[in-house]
């Protein structure tokens, strides 16, 4: 810890933190406010929640001039990482509460909803900034206990399967990492990184990898990648569409930059970048192979999310050995929280659930299928998308730093992913006549997709569908004037 | 002016597609008007274009991108781009007015091949790595929806394998890109600097790996034996002007890629598989023209003659590499010979597969068997596919001989056992003729009865594209003047 912040009162360490205290108090004031309002009249604490979500942003937003330091003994970094992590995990949030708002408006656990979402959203920004490993595990369950409860909320069988899978592997990945916490303490006798890094020097590398390898399977949990994929697909598909929105977006970006931190501290001793990269290879293998055959649209995406995982963890695996690495795994974050949303949006505003339904949806709905068409391109990486300018750099960081193999992996997953995004985009583009036929086939409609059929095309979702659409497009064109905000150092180093 | 010229289809494109209400036939003449006045534009190009210096680009924009990883939008054209500029401008019109008679979703039609025309003139245009690989991959996008949306048969299944197939040779071709970014100093994506300093030149393995994946991504793009199968799949199932411009225009774009970004980027791993170029060059055009002969479908057997002449520039442009010949004229002769090829070919193949498309609309059918006498039945379909066959088989007075007696001249005086692909035109030779014999002479069978002859829009849309190979083989000097500097330049580079 240097000693400018020494001297730093704690009134100004608390107004560092005011994004994190925006969503907590957000939190807090959606639950009271729920509990006074009528059941099905909860609607208000949704503006609580896109308030505290703005304010964040804002807040945010203000301080970028600050420079970068650390606060609270060096345990959270103010630095370029948790600025746009802060902007990318507030916006992601801010997207996936407009998309819900059809969905959730008059559901009995709405003011509920928003809260949960609210507080896993601080856990994912703790886990994106801090500088401890003690904080870290702290965050882990922050962003993790309020997740189990949105996937259950749903109430079907497949909603209540999804949360006891999700709960479990959480918590037996918390566990992990928990020991792997305990392991590099005992090495280090510190848990801030600035201590490790000079703790971990001299200790024996088989146990820093063991305490790495148990940190990691936590960080995975969350960052949706194996290991601790399991959950995603069936989390996705059993829990309420914005829900799902929000567990494949907003985790990950914490759990992402969370990683990067970590590997930035880690000494030489231990091969980490080896580790990150088969960890990559597998997420991005795994992801795509499963996602192959799936026909319900939300596990795709929630098996697309783990391979997207994959590729994200390749300017991870290069932290440090390549310039392109911090700013290429931001912007790609930003690109797929977009991308991601852009598509669930889709989903939710046509509130199709297979595949067959998206039949003719171009001449139905032509601006939904445009949306669908750049979101679904942009995840495969097909230029001028924002996430073709987020794999480039990603693609020439990783090779930079020496994995040229892992880009060549990545390469060829991109052509595997190419084809079951293809399979969802292709019906659209077709007549409607088999429609009939394609729905009979899957499995009874739900009351909801009922009313999608009927009702058409949702306002709210179709909106936040068309606006990310727009900047997914218009991102990529001008990714250069972004991308200078994102080159920067960590704070802690 | 450049960048009017490459993206005003583009804004076209946005208009037919966002106002819902525009009627069908506005939708279509509004097509044919954008790709005249695209015409006009890049005549006016050409007319003032003016030699930059070796090297240089004429009509040069350039507008920063992502500054950081040394990326601008830039463009400019040299003698190698303006007349595949050209020929783009001269088949989307070709296109769009055999289109005019067609009933089948006008406005989205439209709207997709502007959106085509704009990423090809954005490839042939672009002078940055990323920029022609962003054009480059949404004309795969654009031409995976012609073919899906519009296309009869197995469509969705070509569509599908034309996208996978492709869509693996842009990302190898992008793998390439970051390899040459890596390798430079100061990193850049520019083609321009990237030309002049030739960063992979004093390192074989590095430069080996970077050019293997450029070759194979651009190999599969024009395609070369082993990367074609994707072709004849994809064009039997396209509609007819989808084909026109798949072979027309989007295989120049691999063999482009060749002139433009494999050999001035890495010529000492060029000159050092030059001969694996060359053999795969040979093979291409046997096997191309083999396999043709035994088609019994006329679009098939066109798809593989397309492989059989793309065969033609791969052995020009690797002989104008191979170390042991020393002759620069004949190197120079040979490179000039590739860029009249690709001219040539994308001219006449667009007119065969607009001509193939036309017995589908009469008959549905393309196989050869089902006709027969359409001579006298539809005298203006016989004149203009014999017109076809012939400049395709390499007849001199068409273009086709101009570039294939450029090429073979050059390539044998350089690399004498080149000479192994000359049965190559012999078997082309037969195959047209044969071809041409089941179709348009004999007795009047099946299909053919009441065949209809041409209409006026798909005599003018056939019509000017074999017009302007005959004015290619009668006065190629216009051309080669604008070739020749360009082929030199590029001889030079690949040289030093």
């Amino acid at each position: 810890m240097d000693a400018v912040n020494a001297g730093m009162s704690m009134e100004a360490d608390f107004a560092a933190l005011l994004p994190e205290l925006f969503l907590l108090a957000g939190a807090v004031t959606a639950l009271l406010t729920g509990s006074f309002l009528p059941r099905d009249r909860q609607s208000p604490t949704r503006l609580i929640g896109i308030i505290a979500l703005l304010g964040a942003v804002v807040s945010t937003g203000t301080g970028l001039s600050a420079g970068s330091r650390t606060v609270f003994e060096g345990s959270f970094s103010l630095d370029t990482p948790t600025t746009i992590a802060r902007l990318i995990i507030c916006t992601a949030t801010l997207l996936v509460i407009c998309l819900g708002a059809d969905e959730l408006r008059g559901s009995p656990r709405e003011s509920e909803t928003y809260a949960l979402m609210l507080l896993s959203t601080l856990g994912a920004l703790v886990m994106a900034g801090t500088d401890d490993l003690l904080i870290l595990a702290v965050a882990y369950l922050l962003a993790s206990i309020p997740l189990y409860a949105l996937i259950g909320m749903g109430r079907s069988p497949r909603a209540a399967e999804a949360a006891l899978k999700t709960y479990l592997l959480g918590a037996f990945l918390g566990i992990a990492l928990l020991l792997g916490i305990t392991i590099l303490y005992a090495l280090a006798g510190a848990s801030s990184y600035d201590q490790l890094r000079a703790g971990l020097a001299d200790a024996p590398s088989g146990a820093i990898a063991a305490g790495l390898l148990g940190v990691l399977a936590g960080i995975a949990f969350k960052a949706g990648a194996v290991p601790g994929h399991f959950w995603v697909p069936d989390a996705s598909q059993g829990a309420g569409v914005a829900v799902a929105a929000f567990l494949t977006t907003v985790p990950k970006i914490g759990a992402l930059v969370a990683a990067y931190r970590l590997l930035s501290t880690l000494p030489d001793s231990v091969d980490a970048p080896l580790v990150i990269a088969v960890l990559a290879a597998a997420s991005m293998t795994i992801g795509n192979f499963a996602a192959f055959s799936q026909t319900n649209v939300r596990r795709l995406l929630g098996w697309s999310t783990v391979s997207q995982a994959g590729y994200l963890l390749v300017p991870v695996a290069v932290a440090g050995a390549s310039d392109l690495a911090l700013p290429s795994l931001l912007f790609y974050l930003g690109a797929y929280a977009l991308s991601n949303i852009g598509a669930f949006a889709v989903v939710a505003a046509t509130g199709h659930d297979e595949v067959g339904q998206y039949r003719g949806l171009a001449r139905r709905s032509p601006w939904l299928a445009g949306v669908l068409v750049v979101s679904l391109l942009s995840l495969v990486g097909t230029p001028p998308t924002v996430v073709f300018v987020g794999k480039l750099t990603t693609f020439a960081a990783g090779w930079d730093g020496g994995l040229a193999w892992l880009v060549v992996v990545a390469a060829l997953n991109t052509v595997a992913s190419l084809f079951y995004y293809l399979r969802w985009l292709a019906p659209m583009f077709q007549g409607a006549e088999f429609q009939r036929a394609a729905t009979e086939s899957t499995e009874p409609s739900t009351p909801d997709q009922q009313a999608g059929d009927t009702v058409g095309v949702r306002r709210w979702p179709a909106t936040v569908a068309v606006l990310s659409g727009g900047l997914v497009v218009a991102g990529g064109v001008v990714a250069g004037l972004v991308w200078p905000a994102l080159e920067g150092t960590l704070a802690g180093l | 002016m450049l960048s009017l010229v490459i993206f005003l289809p583009l804004a076209a494109a946005l208009v037919l597609a966002v106002v819902p209400g525009i009627p069908d036939a506005v939708a279509r003449w509004a097509w044919v008007a954008v790709t005249a006045v695209e015409v006009v534009l890049v005549a006016v190009l050409w007319a003032g274009f003016e030699r930059p210096g070796d090297g240089g680009v004429a009509f040069e924009e350039q507008v920063a991108w992502i500054p950081t990883v040394g990326s601008s939008y830039h463009v400019g054209v040299d003698g190698l781009s303006l007349p595949l500029l050209a020929l783009t401008a001269v088949v989307f019109l070709a296109c769009a007015v055999h289109a005019v008679a067609e009933r089948d979703r006008p406005r989205p039609q439209s709207a997709l091949f502007l959106f085509l025309q704009t990423s090809c003139l954005g490839v042939f245009a672009a002078q940055d790595l990323i920029l022609f690989f962003l054009f480059f991959d949404l004309s795969i996008v654009g031409m995976y929806f012609v073919i899906a949306g519009w296309g009869h048969g197995n469509a969705a299944a070509s569509a599908l394998k034309f996208f996978l197939y492709t869509f693996l040779g842009s990302l190898a071709l992008l793998l390439g890109f970051i390899g040459l970014y890596l390798f430079s100093e100061p990193r850049t994506f520019d083609m321009v600097e990237l030309a002049e300093s030739a960063p992979l030149d004093g390192n074989p393995v590095a430069g080996g790996f970077v050019l293997g994946a450029i070759l194979l991504g651009l190999a599969i793009k024009t395609p070369t034996f082993p990367f074609h199968t994707w072709l004849p799949p994809a064009h039997t199932d396209a509609p007819a002007i989808g084909s026109a411009v798949l072979a027309g225009i989007l295989l120049k774009l691999g063999t482009y890629g060749f002139v433009r970004i494999a050999m001035p980027m890495l010529p000492a791993a060029w000159r050092d598989w030059a001969w694996v170029i060359v053999v795969v060059g040979i093979v291409s055009v046997l096997y191309g023209a083999l396999v043709a002969l035994a088609q019994t479908d006329l679009k098939r057997m066109i798809a593989y003659t397309s492989v059989n002449h793309m065969g033609y520039v791969v052995l020009a442009v690797g002989a104008a590499g191979v170390a042991g010949g020393t002759d620069t004229q004949a190197r120079e002769l040979a490179v000039t010979g590739a860029l009249t090829q690709m001219v040539s070919h994308g001219l006449i193949t667009a007119a065969l597969f607009l001509l193939a498309g036309v017995l589908r609309a009469r008959a549905g059918t393309y196989h050869m068997s089902a006709f027969g006498g359409l001579a006298s039945v539809a005298p203006r379909f016989a004149v203009l596919f014999a017109v076809g066959a012939f400049a395709s088989l390499g007849l001199p007075g068409f273009s086709g001989f101009i570039a294939e007696f450029q090429i073979f001249a050059g390539a044998i005086g350089a690399v004498p056992w080149t000479a192994l692909a000359l049965p190559g035109i012999l078997l082309t030779a037969a195959l047209f003729l044969l071809a041409t014999q089941r179709l348009l002479t004999g007795e009047v069978r099946e299909k053919a009865v009441g065949f209809t002859d041409l209409r006026a829009s798909e005599v003018l849309s056939i019509g000017p594209l074999l017009l302007l190979s005959l004015l290619i083989g009668v006065f190629p000097r216009p051309l080669l003047e604008l070739i020749e500097p360009a082929a030199a330049v590029v001889v030079d580079l690949v040289g030093r």
